[in-house]
């Protein structure tokens, strides 16, 4: 089959050529866009915080009256109180462990701050911020951080402070990734450093393959895996405890938690929100990434199906309209299978030139996007993938008209109409 | 003649049933995506306080040095020491300061379970400020700010839940088991964004439950709830004196201007203020300050948020494919009638008729895909929490004018996708048509 004819007869569909090839360049530079971002989405979502997340949950509560100073009476007390807390928790037959924390991965509160090998230099620049986890000896256990070199803390480690107190801690154990970044020799366990541009020493004791930082915005880019953690209970009017429970018996564990908190000292606040299980809260955390990848999803389907109709309804008329001609040509002699032909190679035709022209939208519309939000360059494998499906889904789209013309009896040739 | 146009067009409805079906449906998706998103960004992008916006500033000054700063930009919000002197200076005609407060409230009763209210502690211009509407009582006087007063304005929500909506004003509320006095209850207001409260990601947080006199709250040491930002800077002090008189960021303030000179002036204070501290020997890097207007702050926060621009393109993106098909359809609808239009031409009919009565039937096409966008707007704003974040979905709301919005943009952008497809029915010869027939 020769292409002149097929694109002879084309130029006298000038505008229902134009309208397809548009319409597939279109569907071409944004569906491969919002795959893209459904697939940076997705990957966000999926990637792992470090914890061992089944069976752990979280409690927030607040002290009603608690002592707000800062002299060391005030800050003994709110110790005691945090102390009763972890052992009622610690004594219920559901838990396995409980760690007092600041906050965990994925919730959206977080202490941040930067280590620096010298005293009094502030490394913020040189991409060691990091941020703190402040917690006592059952915080691997608990969270099930997974140990790759040194130790843990022990009780005997493990001090207590008020919240604006800004003394740092003697040892810290910190993520295989901020180490790497501050030894890139890999020698970091033992070494000193300085945290928040102090001019006291910090020993680092042990390093955890991984740990998530808590803030999920773009901001947090820089040192997601940048953790360090504290041997440090710090001492405020509201406390969180991370519990473990044993395995399967989440539920139960999260239903106990209040009431042996109560039992402990009524007078707190302790509501619905204080008691999340890890799923939640990652749920929380990422629900904007999700909902926007469930949008793009659902705009991409329906911009295939109507793009899709759109060949359907238009080769369809070119099929009415050319009625009689193909009767001419079955007439003279062409199988059905030419006119099958006929009318696939022409959407193929059409949809090759949308999608030459689509393939340099889509790659504009990245750097429209890349430019103002923050996104990475499109790989050309979505590109070439998305040629693919829109070639494929003219070529589905057209095969019913196309087939239905390929059923055109000679004998039309001989009507008047 | 539109009448009769107008019969005509919604009986062609009919004749091409799968033809126009796709016609309907794609202008139908096409609106409601684009009336989805544009629902949520007309929430997250209106000025909060159109009759303010252009006389309140708030006020930023490095206290850090250029080393610690994101490109050049002083932090966020001030340092006590610096909020402090700015509302003591007292240079603008209002000036405010404050931070979030999460105190527990135990309402009356041996059997109340106390439950966290969460708040500012801030001064008496605060109010006037913002346009904060009374339902009883009203704001407590600058004498309270500067006598430390136990007092308290609550909002109409919190006032519901512990007073039964009842005038509580010279009633008590216990704050962290410490007892105010209720000043004045506010009638509900939710300004959205919440421009004021930006720096503690507050844009779209749930509504303010109460208000306290900021220096009673510094007294009680009732810590921030807000974000604290001690950008990494060497440490100052020990404990709650040292943190208070470092160099933390945690209180915004805001001051009201009413001219631009008026802002002028407040500007070259500010820089000399900075410049004094400089001398003073606490700063040791030239004056950078900034004034900057709610429109102004709300584009350097970033408040829209980026998936909200996103959606919103890619939802009119979206409609323009679904609309350069609907002219490949329009083309297809009307050419089939090339017979019935040369018919019509060679009986006299002029072309600005065809062009009337295909214009028409196209606006019934638009009616018709207008009314299954409105369905799926109303379905879609519904559904808009599964996408959004819940502070911002409770926002999107369909309301008179978004229908009448979602109508318009579909009549008239399908009429517009029909001028070529028209034009090309008004150019069928008629003694071509009759001819063939």
């Amino acid at each position: 089959m020769t292409l002149h004819p097929m694109i002879a007869a084309l130029r006298r569909h000038k505008a229902g050529v134009v309208l397809i090839a548009l319409q597939i360049a279109l569907t071409l530079a944004i569906v491969c866009n919002a795959v893209f971002i459904i697939g940076q989405r997705i990957q966000r979502v999926n990637r792992p915080t470090g914890l061992d997340e089944s069976n752990l949950f979280l409690v927030s509560q607040q002290w009603v009256g608690a002592p707000s100073g800062d002299d060391p009476a005030s800050v003994d007390k709110l110790d005691s109180m945090q102390q009763a807390d972890l052992a009622a928790l610690r004594s219920l037959p559901d838990v396995a462990s409980v760690a007092p924390i600041n906050s965990l991965p994925l919730l959206n509160s977080s202490w941040n701050g930067s280590v620096a090998l010298q005293p009094g230099k502030d490394l913020r620049a040189g991409n060691a911020r990091t941020t703190y986890y402040f917690s006592d000896e059952q915080v691997l256990s608990t969270l099930g951080l997974h140990l790759v070199a040194g130790r843990a803390f022990t009780a005997a480690d493990v001090q207590h402070q008020a919240m604006h107190d800004q003394r740092g801690p003697s040892i810290v154990i910190m993520t295989k990734a901020l180490a790497d970044k501050l030894f890139p020799k890999g020698d970091a366990l033992g070494k000193v450093i300085y945290l928040n541009g102090d001019a006291a020493p910090t020993t680092i004791v042990g390093l955890v393959e991984r740990m998530q930082v808590p803030g999920v915005g773009s901001w947090t880019n820089s040192f997601t895996w940048n953790a360090t953690l504290a041997p440090t209970r710090l001492n405020a009017n509201f406390s969180r405890y991370a519990i473990r429970a044993k395995p399967g018996r989440l539920a139960a564990a999260m239903h106990a938690a209040t009431p042996a908190l109560y039992a402990t000292n009524p007078m707190r606040v302790l509501d619905d929100d204080s008691v999340k299980s890890f799923a939640d809260i990652r749920a929380e955390a990422y629900r904007a990434d999700v909902g926007m990848a469930i949008l793009m999803g659902v705009v991409c389907l329906i911009l295939l199906a109507v793009t899709a109709a759109g060949i359907v309804g238009l080769t369809s008329f070119w099929v009415g309209q050319r009625h009689r001609q193909i009767g001419v040509r079955r007439a003279l002699g062409a199988r059905k299978v030419d006119i099958l032909h006929y009318f696939q190679m022409e959407n193929l035709v059409i949809a090759s030139v949308g999608a030459v022209i689509g393939l340099l939208l889509a790659i504009g519309l990245n750097l429209l996007l890349m430019k103002h939000f923050e996104m990475d360059r499109l790989p050309v494998i979505y590109v070439l993938t998305g040629i693919v499906v829109v070639l494929a889904l003219g070529q589905g789209a057209v095969f019913v008209p196309a087939r239905r013309a390929s059923n055109v009896p000679p004998v039309t040739a001989t009507r008047a109409v | 003649m539109f009448a009769y146009y107008f019969q005509l067009g919604l009986r062609s409805l009919r004749r091409n049933p799968v033809l126009t079906a796709l016609m309907v449906m794609a202008i139908g998706f096409g609106v409601a995506a684009s009336m989805i998103t544009y629902s949520v960004f007309r929430a997250v992008s209106g000025n909060p306080i159109p009759d303010k916006s252009a006389q309140l500033y708030t006020a930023l000054v490095d206290n850090r040095g250029p080393q610690y700063n994101d490109q050049g930009e002083p932090p966020e919000a001030l340092s006590y020491t610096d909020a402090t002197a700015l509302i003591k200076a007292h240079k603008a005609a209002h000036q405010t300061l404050f931070y979030e407060v999460a105190p527990s409230v135990l309402p009356e009763g041996s059997q109340s379970v106390p439950f966290t209210a969460n708040g500012y502690a801030t001064n008496a211009d605060f109010f006037g400020m913002f346009e904060v509407p009374f339902e009883y009582g009203g704001a407590w006087h600058a004498g309270d700010d500067d006598g430390r007063a136990a007092v308290a304005v609550i909002s109409h929500e919190l006032n519901q839940q512990l007073f039964g909506g009842a005038d509580s004003v010279g009633r008590e509320v216990m704050l962290d088991r410490h007892a105010y006095r209720i000043v004045g209850v506010t009638a509900h207001w939710d300004p959205q964004p919440r421009f004021y409260d930006l720096f503690s990601g507050n844009g779209f947080a749930d509504p303010v439950q109460l208000y306290v006199p900021f220096n009673r709250a510094i007294d009680m040491q009732i810590d921030t709830a807000g974000r604290n930002n001690c950008g990494g800077i060497p440490s100052y002090g020990v404990g709650r004196e040292g943190w208070l008189h470092g160099e933390c960021v945690w209180i915004p303030v805001w001051v009201e201007l009413p001219t631009r000179a008026d802002a002028e002036h407040y500007r070259e204070f500010l820089t000399g203020y900075a410049a004094e501290q400089r001398r003073a020997g606490r700063f040791n890097w030239a004056p950078n300050v900034r004034l900057r207007d709610v429109a102004n702050w709300l584009e350097q926060e970033r408040v829209v948020p980026p998936e909200s621009r996103i959606s919103l393109m890619v939802a009119l993106g979206f409609f323009v494919i679904c609309l350069v098909n609907t002219i490949g359809l329009l083309l297809a609808k009307f050419m089939r009638r090339a017979p019935e239009i040369g018919v019509r031409r060679a009986l006299g009919a002029p072309r600005r008729e065809i062009y009337q009565q295909f214009l028409i039937e196209a606006g019934t096409v638009g009616l018709a895909g207008g009314v299954l966008g409105l369905l799926l707007t109303a379905i879609g704003i519904l559904g808009v929490g599964l996408i959004f974040d819940p502070g911002i979905a409770r926002l999107a709301h369909l309301d008179l004018s978004l229908v009448a919005l979602t109508l318009l943009v579909a009549i008239v952008a399908t009429v517009l996708a029909a001028f070529y497809p028209t034009w090309r029915a008004a150019q069928v010869q008629p003694a071509w048509q009759l001819k063939s027939n």
